[in-house]
């Protein structure tokens, strides 16, 4: 299993019967492919639709029906559409359970940095400042470092997307709880070590007392 | 009264300087006929607020492939270089917008209100040189309305009343600008006879349409 799958199918454990979900571009968006079959999850597309379901057969791509990426996707059974207001009333209000978004920077006060880097690359927040305000449950889904630089950090050093939003970073290495005394590691992949981990953060883990390892 | 004009009655009351808002999301849809003619009327300093620039060969993307866009005031930014070459060159001044309080934003000009209070973009550079309001001991951001000279929308099904039916996912941002210009256009896939959409089925009122182009769906 590679690294990515690795992360989506552990972040595809967090979610619940009922919950509506927004997925982000790229990792996130492969959550979808790993919901348990027992639980029923209702994905929301910022463009204005809840019951995203999977991408078309080759040929059958509706033009008007695209994800927030711009990349065609199909309508489940039960599925409805809004306009944009309506769209960030949903997630805005408090009515997305939870939000899975990749990240620049995550630091220890559960500031997000995703969304510009000066200079550099400046796509645009899009609806990422509104979800991670919004939504009940932020989790941070991505690889643990950058080329080994740390992306788990004391302090963001990008433009923030948010400040104190983040609940939950679910990397390749672990599972790591953003609380008020600092981020607290709770699952660990049996492949790395609790010091391996620590070694690849720029924050001071918390070593839950309950360490787990990440089980499939 | 009638609405329905050509695409050249429409494009005419666009000068060069105006604001204009364009529906659309990534390109699904924008008003492809009435961009098209914009762009071949060469209509320059435009203040352009939509969600975003599409790609640079499709709809709005095409504004500012062929630099007419003075002013961006968008959520995303991303899918066309050109915007963000323009940007870094300074050719184009961009105001970049959280997606919910943009729409909320278009709505609240619409809507006769002040401004809006969200908690979307504190302690971000979004809240630079804005107001912080603190209601019931929670702090807000003061988002302003925006308005525009002229809104182009974009409708699948549309009576000669100016009744709008959108399909799936191309309402977005349209029934929001419909509500927050001056002069408001609407290009149909199809056009009707009033009567033809079911009242209950109507997703922007005529009243807010001041003109009907055909499209080419």
């Amino acid at each position: 299993m590679d690294e990515k799958e690795y992360i989506a199918r552990r972040v595809a454990k967090e979610l619940h019967d009922g919950d509506v979900v927004n997925l982000g571009i790229g990792l996130p968006t492969m959550v979808a492919n790993f919901i348990p079959e027992d639980i029923e999850i209702t994905l929301q597309s910022e463009n204005g639709f809840l019951g995203m379901g999977p991408a078309p057969e080759k040929g059958d791509e509706d033009p008007y029906l695209v994800n927030a990426g711009g990349i065609h996707v199909t309508i489940n059974p039960g599925g409805v559409f809004f306009d944009s207001a309506e769209s960030f009333l949903i997630i805005r209000g408090g009515h997305v359970n939870a939000t899975v978004l990749g990240a620049l920077e995550v630091d220890e006060k559960g500031n997000l940095a995703n969304w510009m880097v000066p200079g550099k690359m400046v796509p645009g927040m899009g609806g990422a400042m509104d979800l991670v305000t919004g939504a009940k449950k932020v989790i941070v889904a991505m690889n643990h470092t950058a080329k080994g630089n740390h992306k788990i950090l004391k302090q963001c050093t990008l433009p923030l997307t948010a400040v104190n939003a983040v609940d939950l970073i679910i990397t390749e290495m672990g599972v790591m709880e953003v609380t008020d005394k600092g981020i607290v590691l709770k699952e660990i992949n049996r492949e790395f070590t609790v010091e391996q981990v620590q070694a690849a953060t720029g924050a001071t883990l918390i070593i839950s007392e309950d360490l787990k390892p990440i089980e499939m | 009264m009638n609405k329905l004009i050509s695409v050249e009655e429409a494009v005419n009351m666009i000068q060069d300087g105006m604001t204009i808002m364009v529906g659309g999301f990534l390109g699904c849809r924008n008003p492809y006929v009435l961009v098209d003619a914009l762009v071949a009327k060469g209509v320059k300093d435009i203040t352009l607020i939509a969600n975003d620039t599409s790609f640079p060969e499709v709809g709005i993307g095409k504004l500012i492939v062929n630099k007419q866009v003075k002013k961006l005031i968008a959520s995303h930014i991303g899918t066309n270089k050109e915007t963000g070459n323009q940007m870094n060159s300074g050719e184009l001044e961009v105001e970049l917008v959280p997606q919910g309080t943009l729409a909320e934003r278009i709505r609240a000009a619409g809507a006769g209100l002040g401004g809006i209070l969200t908690p979307t973009g504190l302690g971000t550079v979004v809240a630079e040189g804005k107001d912080i309001i603190t209601v019931d001991g929670r702090e807000f951001l003061l988002e302003k309305p925006l308005k525009a000279d002229i809104a182009l929308i974009v409708g699948a099904k549309v009576d000669k009343k100016g009744n709008v039916r959108y399909k799936k996912a191309t309402r977005n941002f349209n029934p929001l600008m419909a509500t927050a210009a001056n002069i408001v256009i609407v290009e149909a896939d199809e056009i009707v006879e009033v009567g033809e959409i079911d009242p209950d089925d109507v997703m922007t009122p005529g009243i807010f349409v001041n003109y009907i182009v055909g499209g080419n769906a």
